[in-house]
């Protein structure tokens, strides 16, 4: 079963089509790596899914629900958790409530007169536990270090309790402690079923942890398939020795 | 004696003034410069009820505060197509026409004749035309606004605005459509901003246009600069300081004139000297 689908995708700036007619399928309970070189439209192929871009034509299926216009504000309710490949995180606000706040009520009126249930906070509580923040949990975002700070960000990710995680080069510049965090971190949501979209450019990474390889080119799908398979096909590893 | 308590009216009204704004500009990020607007409405509501009709003082607070939160719901919702420095300029282009409202539209405001004679409440047998119960009620007032606003800043709406503040859209990401909590802080500060000017307009008994301009609403935000975005103990601060500010300019020699006259120039200097040396105020927890 498909968690989720996209039918000829289209994006383009100006000129540059970042997406150009993709069409992919992602599976349940797997993770699938999205690769290719700089500029191939991976970052922007998340931004679709999320409504952070508009999208131009196309059709992005969830669940078998089909969207043409994708709110950011309603992503959740898809079932959808995203990172970003530029950590963003809440900077003045301390590293407990970059989590608590994804956990409020949505609406103006509950949040108003909300009570953390103990349950929200021990949510919080396990998740940064789990991603080895809990002694910083005082801590202004700001203050942390850039691994820090990418796994606060995995952390809120996780707290969402979604069915598909779009992580954006979460292991990108991490040293071997906090990568290790990170690679546990993706592992276990592959093994609670979850589906991970995961945007990587380390060969070793991908085939650790990808069960399913995606490779972009100028915004086209150059290929695809398990990853082992895919890994080892010429034209694959032309692209990104080429970029 | 009553120069002190006329005094510390004056900075419970801007007090009000500056915890409400702060929820807009410190807490939520959007820099408005359209809440004297606001103070305006609720000034001018009760100065028209209580000299042309035979409505009483608290009902035209409440009246105010619902015509305040109708043209704060318009305005929030055209602000919210802009961010940053647009937005700025926005609400900066509201203020101009609030002004041009209370100065043109004659026949309701008397235009730059102002309206005089606007008189004091009355409750519970308490005459509040003696300043000293008339300085009680409005503190009582601004007690009521500092601890709304606290429980609004405290509360999960408040983490919320903050987020905001820090980046609107990834919050979005996170399933809050930012345009509803952003348009129910408008309103609040905004609703607050017209108590602060029903209170006003019956104590000073004369309003005219020229006390809700630009430089209005700038004097407001540099209350809660100077006090300290997203602290609302700062902005009572804040007010406290530039209401006092006159009275130290003339306490260290200067004489009377030249100090108000100094008023404007200090106001300048303490802003780029906070930008320069503290852009989070003197207690503030968050830069602009
Ligand atoms: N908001 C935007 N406005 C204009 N052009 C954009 C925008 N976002 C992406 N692009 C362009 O679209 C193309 C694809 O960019 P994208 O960020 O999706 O690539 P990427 O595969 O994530 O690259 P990288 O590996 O460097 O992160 C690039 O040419 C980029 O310049
Ligand atoms: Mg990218």
């Amino acid at each position: 079963m498909n968690a989720l689908e996209i039918k000829k995708l289209v994006k383009h700036f100006d000129g540059v089509y970042a997406v150009d007619n993709l069409s992919l399928a992602i599976e349940k309970g797997k993770i699938a790596a999205v690769i290719g070189p700089n500029g191939s439209g991976k970052t922007t192929l998340i931004n679709l899914i999320s409504g952070i871009v508009p999208i131009d034509s196309g059709v992005v299926i969830i669940n078998g629900v089909g969207a043409r216009a994708i709110k950011p504000y309603n992503v959740p309710a898809y079932g959808i958790t995203r990172t970003f490949q530029e950590v963003r995180l809440f900077n003045q606000m301390t590293v407990i409530d970059n989590i608590l706040v994804v956990l409020t009520e949505r609406n103006v009126f509950g949040a108003l007169f909300e009570k953390h249930s103990a349950h929200h906070l021990k949510r919080v509580e396990e998740v940064l536990i789990k991603v080895g923040l809990w002694e910083k949990r005082s801590a202004l975002a700001q203050s942390l270090s850039y691994g820090q700070r990418k796994l606060l960000e995995i952390g809120r990710a996780l707290a969402m309790d979604s069915e598909v995680f779009l992580l954006d080069e979460p292991f990108a510049g991490l040293f071997p402690e906090m990568l290790k965090i990170m690679v546990a971190a993706v592992k276990d949501l592959r093994a609670s079923g979850k589906t991970v979209v995961l945007i990587e450019h380390n060969m070793d990474l991908i085939r650790e942890l990808a069960d399913h390889v995606v490779v972009l080119d100028s915004g086209k799908l150059l290929a695809e398939g398990k990853s082992e398979e895919v890994l080892s096909r010429p034209e694959v590893m032309e692209a990104y020795l080429g970029e | 004696m009553e120069y002190l308590i006329h005094l510390a009216i004056l900075f419970t009204v801007y007090a009000m003034l500056g915890v409400s704004l702060n929820l807009v500009v410190g807490y939520t990020g959007l820099l408005s410069l359209t809440h004297a607007a606001f103070y305006g409405i609720g000034s001018y509501t009760t100065a028209i009820l209580l000299t042309q009709s035979g409505v009483d003082f608290f009902p035209s607070v409440v009246l105010g505060i619902i015509l305040t939160l109708i043209a704060s719901f318009l305005i929030g919702l055209v602000l919210s197509k802009f961010r940053d420095d647009y937005y700025a300029l926005g609400s900066f282009g509201f203020n101009a026409i609030a002004f041009a409202v209370f100065l043109n539209w004659q026949n309701l405001t008397r235009g730059p004749l102002g309206i005089p004679g606007i008189s004091k409440p009355e409750l519970f047998g308490i005459d509040f035309s003696n300043n000293f119960n008339f300085l009680m009620l409005v503190l009582a007032f601004l007690g009521l606004v500092y601890l709304a606003s606290r429980f609004i800043v405290n509360s999960s709406f408040g983490r919320v605005l903050k987020s905001i503040r820090e980046d609107e859209e990834a919050i979005q990401v996170f399933g809050y459509n930012t345009l509803y909590f952003k348009l129910a802080v408008f309103m609040i500060g905004a609703g607050m901003a017209a108590i602060a000017g029903s209170f006003f307009a019956s104590y000073i008994t004369f309003i005219d246009p020229s006390g809700f301009t630009l430089m209005e609403s700038v004097f407001i935000l540099v209350i809660i600069i100077l006090g300290g975005l997203a602290n609302l103990r700062g902005s009572v601060l804040g007010a406290l300081f530039l209401i006092l500010l006159p009275e130290i300019l003339r306490f260290v020699g200067f004489p009377s004139s030249v100090a108000a006259q100094m008023r404007q120039l200090v106001y300048g200097l303490i802003l780029i000297l906070l930008m320069l040396y503290r852009p989070q105020g003197l207690l503030g927890e968050y830069k602009i």
